[in-house]
Parts: structure tokens; C-alpha cells; sequence
């Protein structure tokens, strides 16, 4: 005989409603939590992958790790500079920027509290080797004087840093001429302004980093080993693309750790939700377990119904926590990155892979859950089940 | 006795639901715990500083650094005692994996400043007298397996090269507040080394920790700090200890912000799981409740057998609860290793997780308990479950 029909066994699920909503409520929680975490942890690395260009080539020195404890001083950066490899711009002139990078401590705009903002000398080519970087109010900063320019992520949520308004750091005040958007990247967490300017004002003697374009995108193991074994230098290249990714490797490692290790904790109590559920509607159905199995359907198919329930009601759970999550994606945070010692903003992302983890997640949990209940109502004799009150 | 006895018996009417529920708020109790013990270690920092001591760092970030010069003159500065001083160091050992905090300090002045790093003084005077030699903490050599007279190389992220340390002294916390995973050496000798090969970066100080007489007059104090230096190439900012850490877990303080919600996300998931099972056992029992009624027992006594099963069975999970946290927290602790230099369960954790197990059974029992009150008695005896 064949199994029991799906409707039959979504309409056990409208009987009790009170109870449905509580143990799917629960599991939506659940989900919400392992999707939501999922999110952060790939709008962070979206963040930062983005923010590298594929055929940018990133100069540090040799195992500073970030920008900001590398230095690169003028005589480096001009062999680095001489080397064929680097684009040229449209006006002939070679695509490379070599920038100061320092941290400065400013206050949160809602909270007072300090954090570390990356800020950034930049020149011209820098901004060329940037395309996503685009100026959405006021304008650029005049080289040779004490105007930045601001990220968007920045000009929000940090005082002083909007349009208009001046910073106060290395005894002058700068004046914001502009704000920029560079869409999901990391720029957006940065201020900007004259390379030259920043490094007299920091006592600076060193660049932090050199960044060019590579003519041609093959050539890049050659250009490293170029550099790198180059004994006038001590420095090392990197495709920027995983120069960024490798600095939000740890954050976003230890979001999802955490993360996950949080719902599978968590589902341990949804899943107790559910058995609780199903062995109630296993004990009050006995008598019709029993008529189901006398009318010829098979212990599997009683077996599959009550699995069936099981599943739909995680699967309930898992849609509404995923909704909840969807709506997830209008907000941003705003944190410091572990690695750079800065302030990096970034979003929640749904990706399909994670909408796929967390349905099959909650699916799990309806199937633990289930499966117990469901094979006690499989193993019941006929004749004692329909002889129970 | 009678109400006691008749609420052990009804919790116990379904002994697999009842046990299931009480391990499902042991899970939740427990990780709501853990939770919180996360949330407290991020604060460790600032728990475990005094308010005796200052921290002075320069006005633009802790990127930048400030001139030994100043140490000589935040000590003329009235009201300090003693200063010290401290570079962070930021090298690898091994691999990036295996991070701990390492700062170059003025050994002497910096370990008078901080009774709470306990050293034997052989110990203490062997790391004195080597210039090369370093001073850890318990935590950190148990991790790593370091004995005394081990060399220990770090490869320099922000001071160039690979530096070679000898261990000279371990120091044990003076009590379980302290942070045991850090690992000290002489400034003098990084700032030779450093000056012999980039002139320019020698002489500079990462932050001045000051000591002053009357801790009453820390906020003058950093005040009068931070004017001798005003509109100097580097400066200062000073605050106390605590406001210095604290200004580290402002950082990651969306993070935290996250892990205390998720904490409290937790209680409400098995709130639900704990207000379907009284609904259940409610709806079951409508028929007995409308006999008790007819037998002269009012609304209220109805409730308070809800609410007594309830709490019971919540009090029950929460208190096994509270008592798995323990040896887990040391297991996670142990698996963390430097991570959390300072893990322990707190008083105020084990307050918050029963008032947490307390609610659970008040808010769970609350619906079914009013549906039980009002149900009529014909309805009630007609009910089936």
C-alpha cells in the first residue's frame, strides 16, 4: 500500500497550533542564529575581497603583515618603481602609489568611544588603481594641502569625519572636502588625503606600502621574485586581492567558529523542542496509528508520515528563521578587525550557499528530532494500539 | 505536604518529557553561562587593572610612539611616585597561529609597578642581570612547554629580524583575575638593537604607565601629564589603566554586543520548549483540574500547581545546569588556551543563570496556568486530551 498522504500529515501539524508555533518558533531561532552569524562572516570576507583588485600588486615589508606596522622607505620604493612590469596610465605615466598608512584614533559619532581609523596617503595613480573608489559628495582633496576626504562608513559614524566638519590629528586641522563610496570595500572604513602632506605632518620618513598595476597579469610570479630577491630590498609582493583576504581570515574564522559552535548548542535545545512535540502527537494518536496500520499501511509509511511531520515542522522553523535573517541584510556593523588593529565596517550577506546550509540545518533538527518519536509509532502492535484509550 | 507531594507526582506523570525538558535547560543554562564567562573575559583586562596606575600613550593612535625623554618629565609631574614604560613588540612565534601579547619594558620599574606578576626572586634576578632573558607567565609557558633556560625566537612584525629570547623567570598571577599568557623584555635591550640599525626609531616608548600617591587624583593628574606635553610633535594622552583597557574592548565592541545577545536568545529558545511542554501537560489534565474545582478548590490553587511544576522543573535544569558550567568552562579554557588569558565563571554569571532558570519556568508556566485557572467545570470534565 502506498504511503500516507502529505496533506494528511501537514493538517497534524494545524491541530495543535499553540505547540507547532512554540517548538517551530524555537528552531526559527535557531536558524536565525546560524544564518545570521553565516552572513556576517561572508559580508566580511566579501568585504575585503573586494577590496583588492586581481591584477593589483601589493609591496610590504617582508613579514610586517599589514600596511600599517610595514615600511617601505624612498629608495625601496623607487626601485620598486623602476621595475618594467607596472601599467601606465593614460598619461603615460606609471601606475603606481606609494602611500603612508597610520592609524589615528577617533571618536564613535552615537557613542564617544575611541577607535582606530585607518588613514591613508594617497596620490593620484592610487586613486586610478581604485576604480570602485568614487567621490559621492563634495570633491577631491587638493594635493599639497591639508584637505582628506572621507569613507562613507567613516563620515557616519564618526565624529568629525562628515562633510564639512575637521579632524584635529598631528597638530593641524583637516578639513573634510569630500566623502567617498567605494562600494562593499574596505576603503569605505578609511579617510584619505595628500601622501606628502600626511607624511610631513606624521614626521614621517618611510612610505608604508607601494601598490602598482601589472602590465601583464601573468607576469606576477616573476615580478615577485624579482623583488623579492632583490638584496637591495627587504621587502615582499603580494596580489592585493589576497593580501586583503589574508587580513580577514582570522576575524571572520573566529565569527564563524563561534557561530557555529553557538547553534549547534542552541539546536541541541530546539531538537528537545521537537521530541517533545512528536512523542506527544505519537501518544495521542495511538488509536489511529493503529487504525492506519489495520486499514494496510506499512510500519515504513507510518514511519515516513510521522518523519514527515518532523521534517515539515523544521522546515517551518528553518523558513521563518531565514526571513528573519533576510531582513538581516539592512544593517551593517561596524568593528575592529584583530588583525589590522582598525575599524572595519561591513554587512550581512545571504549567499544561496548559505540559504541551502541553513534549510538543510533545520531540517536536520526536525529529523533528530523525529526520529525517535517516529520509529516508537512504527514499532506499535495493532492490537494494542487500537485497544488504548 | 500535600501540594509538594502532588506536583513531584505530576512532573513525573510523563518521565520522558519532563527529563527531556530538563535537559534541554541544562543545555541552555549551561551555554548561557559560558556565554556570559566569554563576555567577562573580554572585560578581564580592565577587571584586573588598578587604579593606582595611568596609562600615558600618544595623542594620535598607539601606532605612534613618544620620546624617552618624557619618562623624565612625567615623573616631575606632582603626585607621581614611579614611572615605566612598555613597547609592544607584536612578533610570531613559529606561526601566526600562536599569538600572544609580547611587550619590551623597563624591567625593573615595570615589574616593581605590578605586584600582581609574582616571580622568586632568583628567578627575578636572573631575568635582571640578562639582557636577552624574558620573563612569561604560567599559562603561556604551560602552553608552549618552555622551561627555564629555553630559547625562544620571535620573528619581528613591526622591529625587523628574528630576536632570540632566553627564558629567565615565569611569574604566577596573584590571583585568578591575573593575565598569565604575557611575555616581557628588556626595552633596553630592543632600543639597542633597534638603534644600532634604524637611528631614527630608537629612544621612542609605546606607552608611559605612570604610578601616582592618591588614586582620588587621577583625572588632575592626566590632565597636568597631557599639558606639558601640549603642542608637542607627540602628544599624550593619559587615562587610567581601566579606561585604557576598556578603550580596547570598545573596539570589538559590537562582537561583544552580538555574544550577549545570543546569550539571551538562548533563554528565550528553550522558554518556548519549556511553555510547550506545560501547554501539553495542561491541555491533559483540563478534566482533573474541573474535578478539583468541583471539589471546592479555587482558581488560584489551579495556577499555583502549574507554576510549582513549572519553576521545579526549571529550577532543577538550571541548577544541573549550573554545575555542568564549571567543568566545562575549564575545558573550553583549557581548548582556548592564550586566547582568554582570563576565563572563570563568576558569582554574578551563576546569580544571572538561576534568575534565567527562574523566569523560564514563570514565563512558561504563564499561559497554561491561566487557561488551567478559568477552565469551567463542565468543559473541564468533558475535555479529552
Amino acid at each position: 500500500m502506498s504511503n500516507v498522504p502529505l496533506s494528511y500529515i501537514a493538517r497534524n501539524l494545524t491541530a495543535r497550533k499553540l505547540t507547532t508555533a512554540l517548538t517551530a518558533g524555537g528552531m526559527a531561532l535557531v536558524v536565525y542564529v546560524f544564518a545570521t552569524v553565516l552572513m556576517l562572516s561572508a559580508g566580511l570576507e566579501e568585504t575585503l575581497v573586494a577590496t583588492g583588485q586581481p591584477d593589483n600588486v601589493i609591496v610590504i615589508r617582508r613579514s610586517s603583515q599589514t600596511e600599517v606596522q610595514s615600511g617601505v622607505d624612498r629608495a625601496s620604493a623607487a626601485i620598486v618603481e623602476s621595475l618594467p612590469d607596472i601599467a601606465t596610465g593614460a598619461d603615460g605615466r606609471k601606475l603606481i602609489s606609494k602611500e603612508p598608512v597610520v592609524l589615528i584614533s577617533l571618536p564613535k559619532r552615537d557613542s564617544g568611544k575611541a577607535s582606530n581609523v585607518v588613514i591613508r596617503g594617497a596620490t593620484q595613480a592610487g586613486l586610478e588603481l581604485r576604480p570602485q573608489v568614487r567621490i559621492v559628495e563634495g570633491r577631491m582633496f587638493q594635493p599639497g594641502t591639508s584637505e582628506i576626504i572621507a569613507g562613507r562608513s567613516i563620515a557616519n559614524g564618526f565624529r568629525g569625519a562628515a562633510l564639512g566638519e575637521t579632524l584635529r590629528f598631528a597638530q593641524r586641522d583637516w578639513t573634510v572636502v569630500g566623502v567617498f563610496d567605494a562600494g562593499r570595500t574596505g576603503f569605505n572604513s578609511e579617510i584619505w588625503g595628500d601622501a606628502e602632506q600626511l607624511l610631513q605632518a606624521f614626521r614621517r620618513v618611510a612610505f608604508s606600502a607601494a601598490i602598482f598595476k601589472l602590465a601583464d597579469d601573468s607576469r606576477f610570479d616573476a615580478v615577485k621574485e624579482q623583488i623579492e630577491s632583490d638584496p637591495r630590498l627587504q621587502l615582499e609582493a603580494k596580489r592585493e586581492t589576497l593580501f586583503y583576504a589574508d587580513q580577514s581570515a582570522a576575524l571572520s574564522k573566529f565569527i564563524s567558529y563561534l557561530g557555529i559552535t553557538i547553534s549547534v548548542i542552541f539546536s541541541i535545545g530546539a531538537i528537545i523542542g521537537a521530541m517533545i512535540t512528536m512523542y506527544a502527537s505519537v501518544a495521542s494518536r495511538t488509536n489511529e496509528i493503529g487504525t492506519l496500520r489495520a486499514l494496510g499501511f506499512s510500519r515504513a509509511s507510518i514511519m515516513v508520515a510521522f518523519l514527515g511531520e518532523a521534517l515539515l515542522l523544521g522546515l517551518v522553523g528553518g523558513l521563518i528563521g531565514l526571513v528573519g535573517a533576510a531582513f538581516m541584510q539592512a544593517f551593517s556593523i561596524s568593528t575592529m578587525n584583530f588583525q589590522t588593529f582598525a575599524e572595519i565596517a561591513f554587512g550581512f550577506t545571504l549567499t544561496p550557499g548559505i540559504i541551502a546550509a541553513s534549510i538543510a540545518f533545520a531540517l536536520i533538527m526536525g529529523f533528530v528530532g523525529g526520529f525517535l518519536p517516529a520509529a516508537r509509532a512504527a514499532r506499535m502492535k495493532i492490537v494494542d494500539a487500537l485497544r488504548a484509550a | 505536604m500535600f501540594v509538594p507531594l502532588m506536583v513531584l507526582k505530576n512532573a513525573f506523570r510523563h518521565k520522558l518529557r519532563t527529563s527531556l525538558t530538563v535537559v534541554g535547560i541544562i543545555v541552555a543554562i549551561t551555554a548561557f553561562g559560558l556565554l556570559r564567562t566569554i563576555v567577562d573575559a573580554w572585560y578581564a583586562g580592565a577587571e584586573a587593572t588598578s587604579s593606582a596606575r595611568l596609562v600615558s600613550r600618544n595623542a594620535i593612535s598607539l601606532v605612534f610612539s613618544m620620546p624617552l625623554t618624557y619618562a623624565q618629565k612625567i615623573r616631575q609631574v606632582p603626585g607621581v611616585t614611579a614611572v615605566s614604560w612598555a613597547n609592544w613588540f607584536g612578533g610570531v612565534y613559529i606561526t601566526e597561529r600562536n599569538f600572544f601579547p609580547q611587550f619590551a619594558i623597563d624591567a625593573a620599574t615595570y615589574l616593581d609597578m605590578y605586584p600582581e606578576f609574582v616571580l622568586k626572586p632568583e628567578e627575578r634576578k636572573a631575568f635582571l642581570v640578562d639582557r636577552r632573558g624574558a620573563v612569561v607567565g604560567r599559562k603561556l609557558a604551560d602552553q608552549y612547554g618552555w622551561k627555564l633556560g629555553d630559547q625562544i625566537p620571535l620573528r619581528g612584525t613591526i622591529f625587523p629580524g628574528t630576536w632570540t629570547f632566553t627564558l629567565r623567570a615565569i611569574y604566577d598571577g596573584v590571583d585568578a583575575k591575573t593575565d598569565e599568557t604575557q611575555f616581557f623584555f628588556h626595552w633596553q635591550f630592543l632600543n639597542e638593537t633597534v638603534k644600532a640599525r634604524f637611528p631614527r626609531r630608537g629612544d621612542q616608548i609605546g606607552v608611559y604607565v605612570v604610578e601616582i600617591r592618591d588614586p582620588t587624583q587621577a583625572a588632575a593628574i592626566s590632565q597636568d601629564i597631557d599639558a606639558t606635553f601640549k603642542n608637542s610633535l607627540a602628544e599624550t594622552l593619559t587615562e587610567t589603566e581601566k579606561a585604557f583597557q576598556l578603550g580596547f574592548v570598545a573596539m570589538t565592541e559590537a562582537i561583544l554586543v552580538a555574544v550577549q545577545a545570543v546569550s539571551f536568545v538562548v533563554i528565550v529558545i528553550i522558554m518556548a520548549v519549556m511553555a510547550n511542554t506545560m501547554a501539553m501537560t495542561a491541555r491533559e489534565r483540563y478534566s482533573e483540574y474541573a474535578t478539583m474545582k468541583a471539589l471546592g478548590f479555587g482558581q488560584g490553587f489551579v495556577a499555583l500547581l502549574v507554576f510549582a511544576e513549572s519553576i521545579g522543573i526549571a529550577l532543577a535544569g538550571g541548577a544541573l545546569g549550573i554545575l555542568l558550567t564549571f567543568p566545562l568552562a575549564n575545558i573550553f579554557a583549557g581548548a582556548m588556551g592564550t586566547l582568554f588569558p582570563v576565563f572563570f565563571v563568576s558569582r554574578e554569571t551563576v546569580l544571572m543563570q538561576l534568575g534565567a532558570s527562574l523566569v523560564i519556568g514563570v514565563v512558561a508556566a504563564a499561559v497554561p496556568a491561566w487557561r488551567a485557572a478559568r477552565v469551567r467545570i463542565v468543559d473541564g470534565l468533558r475535555a479529552i486530551a
